[in-house]
């Protein structure tokens, strides 16, 4: 047993934080939040110099072969950072469908060119009405001879303002829940038909809703099989939240490291405001907190690439529940040990606390994952086998 | 990154399962599995039965007759025993007292205890608190005055547990008042047969005898009793309280409890469904797990950092005690909300291994009804007794965060 980062691991961590102290301080990031990418093109040159967009993918499409472990990695330090380019869209999440659904004509295309940088894509799968269940599809293909049409609604597309392509889901057949008949297609960003509606996230990052209206896709487009593609964007997800995990992680340390440091230097009734009792044990919650945090994001960081599909979700979504509740935890305590300094914008502190915040929103919530943690076959496994 | 036992450690789980099942005496067994009354004699009789196995205290050297056990061996030990229904061993005498005597005690004193507590010969309990001496240790008054060759010990001890069955007790008592509180304390061991000592029994909130009040009356101690040097008691104290820390987190305690937790709410039921199909219960239960499967990693996290640094457990011991106290009390609760009108049943009989209901309460008082209450609230102790909660809090601030 062996909880450690790899040398490995533990020199793409260093590399990517001397980076950000050098090139991407908070208040570079504030203006980069502000200005009309949202995030840095420059800094994204760098991270494919730094062979971080070529990790997750096999050698002979360019790649370095990473696994889940190598992600939670690079994502910890993302978070530590506050880094706002899309990496959790492009690299993990729709590179990683790519790899691990897509023909070999498509991943020889597109694989490279992720690697370095020189493409971007953003996953089209949320719908107004289905909230975080990727089964809730109301866009529709329609098939004729091979060539579709897709037609209908994505809202809250991460990162799509900047994405060279989308891959959206379509149904092909059946109701609007329905896990069959759902289709996956990987659409360019100018097809004819498609319209974008861009909006910036409340965590600085870019997101916009897609309209379809008969947007042509060739039978080269679709990712999958037909009618089957739930189970390959459920996966390609649970990487994603696993990734988030990570994130997170990455921050609350950050947080917590801020906040005891304020607990020392901050000075009221003579003292620094740490030696107050109700203060430490506040803080001692906060570590806590943390250390358990680690604990999760690395079980659903082993987990995503596990072959069995209940397992790796069962955990990754019981890390996902967990880390959305103990970041909300300390999120709201580093901002209320922070006095009012944690409710204002030129203060570091609260961009972690919305990050933390927008986190836990994104990809399924507490509840959601709570909910599917508590109804997955294991809870009742271990009683059938008493 | 490897979450995985090493081949070995999965031998040696093998090996340990296979030896529980096959020598873990069934009236025991049942007994913990139901929550049903323990006595000395089964903790005895276990003790020796590991005792002859050559594990009688799994991570002692092996040059006091021990199994030499890595941290993570006695973890795989310790979960393996309790998934199964092993009553635990005796911490005060394994994981306390014997580890002091084998860093601070002289060799006559080594020679003499240690071989009588692996084999189970030898009961201790532990003299620590004070009615005036809680949280608050170092205030302690017992006194042990220095006269010729013994000293003379007057003072009261409380909630000592299980010093109904024990043969001794490691005190520490007050042989200076001229320095810091903590500069004149000492480390004595007293035989429980020397006239002057008494046990009176507390009874706890469930019920039953599990702590007393010990009272010394011009107990006469042979100085050869001391353990390391006079008015050094408190350096040995802390260092056995990092030792009594070690298993703090009770994973397998906690993780049986999960386990039975389920079972329970799929035996219960509700509106004719089982109770485990209701998703408001069964959300808290799936919430317990997730602080269960989180602590699991950071215990073998800290751990897996003190074998390889070959170091004792150090202030993230704090955090285990915590959240595994947290973890046990909130298992219990739900195990008694599990029950419904059933937890208002205190039958202390059906505690006894050969109770069985009379006809009409058998229809709805299943065998693990009866303890569950009672464990319930005797659980409330888990986040008081070696160090509270809130000292854990203080020991994090001072020692992890530098508050």
């Amino acid at each position: 047993m062996d909880f450690r980062y790899s040398e490995e691991q533990l020199a793409l961590q260093d590399t990517l934080q001397r980076f950000i102290s050098r090139d991407y301080g908070f208040e570079r990031r504030r203006a980069l939040a502000r200005s009309p990418l949202g995030f840095s093109a420059e800094a994204w040159e760098q991270y494919a110099a730094l062979g971080l967009l070529a990790l997750p993918y096999p050698e002979e499409f360019g790649g370095l072969g990473g696994n889940g472990v190598d992600i939670m990695a690079v994502m910890e330090t993302i978070g530590q950072g506050l880094l706002l380019e899309p990496y959790l869209s492009t690299v993990v999440l729709c590179g990683g469908l790519i790899r691990d659904a897509a023909t070999a004509p498509i991943k020889k295309s597109i694989l490279p060119r992720i690697a370095t940088g020189k493409l971007q894509i953003a996953l089209a799968a949320c719908e107004a009405a289905g909230r975080y269940d990727l089964a809730h599809v109301a866009c529709t293909a329609t098939e004729n001879g091979g060539a579709w049409t897709l037609s209908g609604r994505k809202t809250v597309v991460l990162d799509a303002p900047s994405a060279d392509y989308f891959l959206v889901s379509a149904r092909s057949t059946g109701q609007v829940a329905d896990a069959e008949g759902i289709s996956l297609f990987l659409v360019p960003r100018d097809a004819a038909g498609l319209t974008l509606f861009g909006y910036s996230t409340q965590s600085g990052g870019r997101a916009a809703d897609l309209q379809l209206e008969r947007v042509a896709a060739g039978p080269d487009a679709v990712i999958g099989v037909p009618g089957r593609a739930l189970g390959i964007i459920e996966r390609a997800v649970d990487s994603a939240r696993a990734a988030l995990c990570a994130e997170a992680l990455g921050i609350v340390t950050a947080l917590n490291e801020a906040t005891l440091n304020y607990l020392k230097t901050r000075k009221q009734f003579g003292v620094p405001i740490g030696a107050f009792q109700a203060l430490q044990h506040r803080m001692a919650e906060m570590i806590i907190a943390a250390e358990q945090t680690r604990s999760m994001a690395i079980i659903a960081a082993v987990h995503v690439d596990a072959d069995d599909a209940a397992k790796r979700r069962r955990a990754i979504s019981g890390a996902k529940a967990y880390i959305g509740q103990a970041a909300r935890f300390v999120g709201q305590q580093a901002v209320q040990l922070h006095g009012a300094m944690g409710v204002v914008d030129e203060v570091i502190v609260s961009h972690y606390f919305k990050r933390l915040t927008m986190i836990d929103m994104s990809l399924g919530d507490a509840d959601f994952h709570l909910g599917r943690f508590s109804e997955a076959p294991g809870m009742e496994a271990e009683v059938r086998t008493q | 990154m490897d979450l995985n036992y090493t081949p070995e450690e999965e031998s040696f789980r093998a090996e340990v399962r296979a030896f529980l099942s096959a020598e873990l005496p069934a009236d025991i067994r049942a007994k913990v599995n139901l929550g049903r009354r323990l006595r000395k004699d089964d903790l005895v009789r276990w003790q020796k039965i590991l005792y002859q196995r050559g594990w009688g205290a799994g991570m002692w050297p092996t040059r006091f007759g021990g199994a030499g056990w890595s941290v993570v061996q006695q973890h795989i030990f310790d979960e393996e025993g309790a998934a199964i229904g092993a009553p635990p061993q005796i911490p005060f005498s394994l994981r306390m007292v014997a580890p002091v005597l084998m860093t601070y005690g002289n060799g006559a004193q080594q020679q003499y205890y240690l071989p009588r507590i692996i084999s189970g010969q030898d009961w201790w309990c532990q003299g620590y608190s004070e009615p005036g001496s809680g949280s608050d240790l170092a205030s302690l008054r017992t006194s042990a005055v220095r006269q010729a060759d013994h000293y003379l010990v007057n003072g009261q001890k409380t909630w000592n547990t299980l010093g109904q069955y024990a043969d001794w007790i490691f005190c520490l008592v007050r042989t200076s008042s001229e320095a810091r509180p903590q500069q004149g304390i000492s480390f004595l061991l007293i035989d429980m047969k020397t006239p002057g000592v008494s046990v009176r029994p507390i009874i706890t909130v469930e019920g039953e005898h599990e702590i007393n009040d010990i009272f010394f009356e011009n107990v006469k101690v042979p100085v050869q009793n001391l353990v390391g040097e006079e008015n050094s008691g408190w350096t040995y104290a802390k260092f056995l309280l990092g030792h009594e820390r070690t298993n703090n987190a009770g994973i397998g305690n906690c993780k049986r409890g999960l386990k039975r937790l389920k079972k329970i709410a799929a035996t219960q039921t509700m509106n004719g469904r089982p109770l485990i199909e209701d998703s408001r219960f069964r959300d808290r239960i799936a919430q317990l797990e997730l602080e269960l499967m989180a602590l699991e990693i950071t215990n073998l996290r800290v751990l897996s950092a003190e074998a390889s640094a070959s170091r004792a457990p150090g202030p993230q011991a704090s955090i285990l005690k915590i959240k595994g106290s947290e973890i046990i009390q909130q298992i219990a609760e739900l195990q008694m909300h599990a029950l419904g009108p059933d937890a208002l049943l205190c039958i202390p009989d059906a505690l006894e291994l050969d109770w069985s209901p009379p006809p009409l309460l058998a229809e709805h008082y299943p065998d693990y009804a009866p303890a569950i209450s009672g464990q319930y609230f005797n659980q409330r102790k888990t986040t008081i007794y070696a160090g509270s909660t809130e000292i854990q809090k203080n020991i994090i601030s001072k020692l992890i965060l530098g508050l």
